[in-house]
């Protein structure tokens, strides 16, 4: 794309150490932000989705969970070689995440305004008054109006809360948001309005984006690019436009065919037979393996490499291989 | 066309709150054929759940009449509705809190028929049913002895299933059954209803808030919005004509998961009034974009605009 990289993520891992074992949370997993993009991050419940955000913000609870191996690169920084002190300054001040229940993200005592302010003045030099503007102001971006900053969260609705969590994630304009699950825990017609929200901001701030959802229609609607998750790795890694016109991994596909569609009838839904694997299983070959409908001998044997179909779209599938014979190589 | 085999008649359930009345159910009128699943959708507090809970008397009505075959079961005294309710059973949204943890798969499935005489003291009958129940929802035999924490959520809401379907009822209501259940997961449980109801021959109340969801499983659609039933047709009409201003919103705001669609959004502005003490008028003049004065003085009545197909909207 000839855009720098904002993020870089290079074989990361990240495991918890149970009772019954370690759970591989994440496997050797590549992704690549750019400036001003919107990634998705698409995958089931235990995919390894949020223990990714986490990592980027090094906040993974330690015991159980461990970064063991890879690199984080932030405008070409190793996050993971930050000292504590200096990830508290880039938390918030570079890179901010919003958190899927609004419920529970915000401090039940403490005004809305004040929560912002707290945020403001722990990176900015800004005095009390100021700071006390700035907030409004950030609050009147997000639609709450003045005469409701100095409210509690509890006489927010939901929709509302997540406007202030917004309103705290932008207020040092970071270069990147990491929104976990923004919506899920709204009404249909909230969501709507809290994602057109979030378009016109991210637009309007330049703000890379990496949306953790398991809706592929939210995806459709407002990420640039898109990683599809499984098992702790990316199997697919494509831009939108192509991912939604070719998708190529079976369990893409499988994604696509079990979500109920509007426009067609259908009298069947597609399954994708059993479960995801256990995550403290260690998976000798392609973690998808056991469910896949086009499942060959070698994909049993090792795990397949990344495969190049177009520029920009990978995918981690033998299928591809054979075809394309210069594939294979890592990202 | 068929026989209706549950009529809903002018039902209200309100429930006192400190703040005054909370107009849960506020008047609601429908009917359900035998064999088909109707959807019932709505944002939540919209008063769905409370509906299909007082529908097999799980909440006592305030007014109205429920009959089932043409019998009002909110006459039966509780001996009768105790015998009653294996003709009516409920499958609940959170498989993780609705099975008891502390019970077998065996127990939970098993639970059940230790109400119905035949059953009650003959244990090879029951382990005989079990297996057989859990045949049919598709659970492995070798889960019998598990407990729930050692099955994943789409399991557990194949027990769920099970408990329900054990004393052969001939209708359920199913809330929100596979909304905590991921995609992949929620295609399983789904498809596994619509193969039970053809088997079986079960009427279903299908509870709802993804209206993507509804409109594979159902043969008609209602629409709630505080309490009330705004619109209800069949649900390729509900889809393809919807009429009342809610409804058309409610469906412009599913994403799709498709770049190839371009389509006119209705983005409603504020959040659902709260049901407690509801003003006079449209319960949704607040948020239409098309409001009049009419709207906010007379609360417009569920009228047929055409065949089968309800609207309650002044225009």
């Amino acid at each position: 794309m000839g855009e720098k990289n904002l993020l870089e993520i290079k074989g990361l891992n990240v495991v918890y150490k149970v009772e019954d074992g370690v759970v591989y949370a994440v496997n050797d997993l590549n992704l690549v932000v750019h400036n001003k993009e919107t990634l998705g991050f698409v995958g089931e419940t235990g995919a390894g989705k949020t223990t990714t955000a986490m990592s980027i913000m090094r906040l993974i609870p330690s015991p159980p969970g461990k970064i063991v191996g890879g690199e984080i690169l932030f405008n070409g920084e190793d996050l993971l070689k930050k000292n504590q002190r200096q990830m508290r300054a880039i938390r918030g001040q570079d890179i901010s995440m919003i958190f899927q229940d609004p419920m529970t993200s915000l401090n039940p005592s403490m005004r809305v305004d004040d929560q912002i302010v707290e945020m403001l003045r722990l990176h900015k030099p800004l005095n009390k008054h100021a700071a006390k503007e700035e907030a409004h102001k950030l609050l009147e971006t997000v639609g709450i109006k003045r005469e409701r900053a100095s409210d509690y969260p509890h006489q927010f609705s939901g929709g509302m809360k997540q406007r202030v969590v917004i309103a705290i994630a932008l207020a040092c304009n970071p270069k990147l948001i990491i929104a976990d699950e923004p919506t899920t825990a709204l009404d249909v017609t909230i969501q709507a309005q809290v994602m057109d929200l979030m378009r016109e901001l991210k637009d309007r701030l330049d703000t890379s984006m990496i949306l953790i959802t398991h809706d592929l229609g939210i995806v459709a609607e407002i990420c640039d690019t898109v990683a599809i998750m499984y098992a702790g790795g990316v199997v697919e890694y494509a831009s939108k436009e192509q991912l939604y016109t070719k998708p190529c991994h079976p369990y893409t596909l499988g994604l696509f065919n079990s979500i109920p569609k509007l426009d067609v009838d259908e009298e069947w839904l597609e399954e994708i037979d059993g479960l995801p694997p256990e995550p403290t299983e260690v998976i000798q070959g392609c973690p998808f393996s056991p469910r896949c409908p086009k499942c060959m001998e070698v994909c049993r044997e090792r795990k397949p490499g990344a495969t190049y179909v177009e520029e920009g779209h990978y995918v981690r599938c033998f299928l591809f291989e054979q075809q394309d014979k210069e594939g294979g190589e890592d990202v | 066309m068929s026989e209706k085999l549950i009529e809903v008649k002018g039902l209200k359930k309100y429930f006192k709150v400190k703040a005054g009345l909370l107009h849960a159910v506020d008047d609601v009128n429908f009917h359900i054929d035998k064999g088909e699943t109707l959807g019932l959708v709505g944002e939540s507090g919209c008063g769905k759940s409370t509906t299909g809970r007082t529908l097999i008397r799980l909440i006592e009505a305030d007014v109205g009449e429920i009959l089932f075959d043409g019998q009002d079961i909110r006459k039966l005294d509780k001996r009768q509705l105790k015998a009653f309710r294996q003709n009516m059973q409920m499958v609940f949204q959170d498989p993780y809190s609705s099975l008891n943890p502390r019970l077998s798969i065996f127990d939970l499935i098993a639970e059940p028929l230790m109400n119905i005489s035949e059953y009650a003291r003959d244990s090879k009958r029951v382990q005989e049913r079990v297996e057989e129940l859990m045949d049919t929802v598709g659970l492995s035999r070798r889960l019998v002895n598990s407990y729930p924490h050692e099955l994943d959520g789409g399991r557990r809401q194949r027990v769920g299933i099970a408990r329900a379907l054990s004393v052969k009822p001939g209708f359920l209501v199913l809330d929100e059954p596979v909304s905590a259940l991921d995609v992949c997961i929620q295609a399983q449980v789904i498809n596994l209803l619509k193969r039970l109801q053809q088997q079986l021959d079960l009427t279903y109340l299908f509870i709802s808030h993804d209206l993507s969801v509804v409109k594979h499983i159902s043969n008609r659609i209602a629409v709630m919005y505080l309490g009330k039933i705004v619109e209800l047709s069949d649900r390729n009409t509900i889809f393809q004509k919807p009429q009342h201003p809610y409804t058309k919103a409610l469906l412009s705001a599913i994403p799709i998961p498709s770049i190839h669609v371009n389509r006119q959004r209705v983005i409603l502005k504020g959040d659902v009034p709260s049901p407690v003490n509801p003003p006079d008028g449209c319960r949704f003049a607040g948020r239409c974009p098309y409001v009049q004065d009419r709207c906010r003085k007379e609360c417009p009545e569920l009228r047929e605009v055409e065949p089968g197909h309800f609207v309650a909207c002044h225009f």
